[in-house]
């Protein structure tokens, strides 16, 4: 188990390297600098302008010195906002989008494993259908479809919560939801087939002939088998909860990274989009990780795969 | 031929002994048959027959999506405009057809983009094995791991909104799970005996790969194709809503989409309707593919 995760650990170094590698040289080599879209500089300026930033030293310069800086934590200054690192601009918006991503998960989680636990212990009642159903709606009505809907229902016609802006707890509630929606269907889905699969074994029937109640061999003996493709399902979950956020962060109107990437990216903000996409590779490929190592230690018949 | 009936018009039946009969029944037939039964497969192909049709030559018979009528601007559905018109007076309905073509255009395209590569890199990797094999299941399974999403968004911005990038940055994305069920598949026929008699005639190894094994696992590939087009349409639809996917004046669901969702606080039914017919299109690709999956008895796990 300590030799499997050591073993994975190392593997992250050379994923992230080739990570960061290709979107270094990926956004170097594409026409057009951050300077020039806007109002015409005169060259010199220009040329005081690159200095400033070592845009003038040869490329590879420019990669030694910025994977040095990397190593010490730096992620160097924005090129589109003066006077701010990229540090700073991440230690601002970071956290709202962790708080978007993290009730979302869990709005999934809760909603997803009711909703599957349900249908597969009432199965083929009409509870299961209702369940199973509203999980394919789920899956096939996507975030950029029922935020709005949500928004155009509950602001505008009933004017309950505002359609944007992320200031007062009731302001979670609608990104929250639509985020959170779309994985709920899935991990319901999961839930449902991986507790039907358990449901039907040997040592539930053992169970239920020791006199455990219906509850407890639900809760305590066949969820933790019947959830197994939840958690594996979790990894490719919250890459696409953290990629979802985008479009959610658009829609509402919520300061978050997720907005300032997309944003940066048009804008050409080298470091920017730099230190961006380094961190949401390194946070998905270690949650990555984590989700592979409670799986194995969850299962572990998968260790010998 | 006991009783072959006299009316010309009517092709007389070829003849049948009881044999062909009993062993008439193929694989594809009992898929086939199976499908039937399945409800909301049936209602899933229908309604993407139907809705191919529509946007194939719809766009002929209907009002041209470029027309504008700025005297009219934004009017709720009606009879002459059945689903409304937008701000700039342009009827909803042809443009939903139009921008229908062009979604669906980019989800055939970019699938089969995935599929080319998917059962390619499964097919060489199943079919060599050893060490190669486990290299590239290991490539696979580190890119499972990639934010993709990130990339394509950056290569959408970096190198134009084009839409044959869009093609290709789409598919180069979905191919993983494809290439992982087909690498499966080939590693569980490898060992049949028609594949060690093909290998006996002298075939070569890409004759033996493309010719023998790929059509016999059509199955699987079919199944997961299927189910790739509606993951294909949302990622275009999401990278048309950030505005990075296609551009004006072309269309596509996702800018439909998009631009309703900008104007819906006073036109609902620009967001309602293209919102609606693309959950419509997922809905009844999903349905079908696993209506597929069921008749066609493939295993939903995923090696």
């Amino acid at each position: 188990m300590l030799r499997f995760t050591f073993r994975r650990l190392l593997q992250i170094i050379p994923v992230l390297w080739i990570i960061i590698t290709a979107t270094f040289f990926m956004i170097r080599f594409v026409p057009g600098g951050p300077f020039t879209a806007e109002k015409a500089v005169t060259p010199e300026i220009l040329r005081n302008l690159e200095a400033h930033y070592g845009l003038d030293k040869p490329l590879y310069r420019q990669y030694f010195d910025y994977m040095g800086s990397l190593l010490r934590g730096d992620l160097g200054p924005s090129f589109k906002y003066p006077n701010r690192t990229v540090n700073e601009i991440i230690g601002d918006k970071l956290p709202t989008s962790l708080e978007l991503g993290f009730i979302s998960l869990a709005v999934a989680l809760v909603l997803g494993i009711t909703l599957g636990t349900l249908a597969a212990v009432k199965r083929n009642t009409w509870l299961d259908y209702v369940c199973s159903s509203s999980a394919m709606i789920g899956i096939c009505v996507p975030t950029f479809v029922l935020g709005p809907l949500f928004v155009l229902t509950f602001a505008i016609h009933f004017q309950w919560l505002n359609a944007s802006g992320w200031y007062g707890p009731s302001d979670r509630i609608l990104p929250c939801l639509t985020l959170g929606c779309v994985y709920a269907a899935y991990i319901a889905r999961l839930t449902r087939g991986g507790m039907l699969e358990v449901l039907n074994q040997d040592y539930i029937r053992t169970a239920r002939a020791k006199g455990a109640g219906e509850l407890r061999v639900v809760f305590k003996h066949a969820m933790r088998g019947g959830l197994l493709p939840v958690i594996s399902f979790l990894g490719p979950g919250i890459a696409g909860i953290l990629t979802g956020s985008f479009v959610i962060e658009t829609i509402f109107q919520i300061p978050g990274l997720g907005r300032e990437f997309v944003n940066s990216a048009f804008n050409r903000d080298y470091t920017l989009v730099l230190g961006t996409v380094i961190l949401y590779a390194t946070l998905i490929v270690v949650l990555n990780l984590v989700v592979d190592i409670v799986q194995i230690w969850l299962n572990p018949k998968l260790k010998f795969e | 031929m006991v009783s072959l009936s006299p009316s010309p018009d009517r092709i007389p039946p070829a003849v049948v002994t009881p044999e062909q009969i009993e062993t008439g029944h193929s694989l594809w037939h009992d898929a086939w048959s199976r499908l039937r039964k399945n409800k909301l497969a049936v209602f899933g192909g229908v309604t993407l027959i139907i809705l191919g049709l529509l946007c194939g030559i719809g766009p002929f018979f209907t009002q041209s999506y470029q027309t504008q009528n700025l005297d009219l601007g934004a009017t709720p559905p009606s009879a002459a405009h059945w689903l409304g018109t937008d701000t700039l007076g342009r009827d909803l309905f042809s443009r939903i057809l139009f921008g229908g073509r062009i979604s669906i255009l980019v989800g055939l395209v970019a699938t089969f983009v995935a599929l080319a590569i998917g059962v390619t890199y499964g097919a060489v990797s199943g079919f060599f094995g050893g060490k190669l094999d486990a290299f590239m299941m290991r490539i696979v399974d580190i890119m499972y791991a990639l934010p993709f999403t990130i990339f394509v968004i950056l290569l959408m911005v970096f190198f134009g909104r084009n839409i044959f990038l869009l093609f290709f940055a789409i598919g180069a994305v979905e191919w993983l799970t494809m290439a992982r069920i087909v690498r499966g598949q080939i590693m569980t026929i490898k060992k049949m005996e028609y594949i060690e008699a093909a290998r006996a005639l002298g075939l070569g190894k890409r004759r033996i790969i493309f010719r023998h094994m790929i059509p016999n696992i059509l199955g699987p590939i079919i199944v997961y194709t299927t189910l790739t087009i509606p993951a294909v349409m949302l990622l275009e639809a999401f990278l048309s809503f950030l505005g990075l996917g296609v551009q004006p004046p072309m269309s596509s669901w996702g800018v439909l989409i998009k631009d309703g969702a900008e104007k819906m606080e006073e036109f609902w039914w620009l967001l309602v309707f293209p919102g609606g017919v693309f959950s419509l299109t997922l809905f009844s690709l999903n349905f079908l593919g696993d209506g597929l999956r069921d008749a066609l008895d493939v295993r939903s796990s995923k090696d």
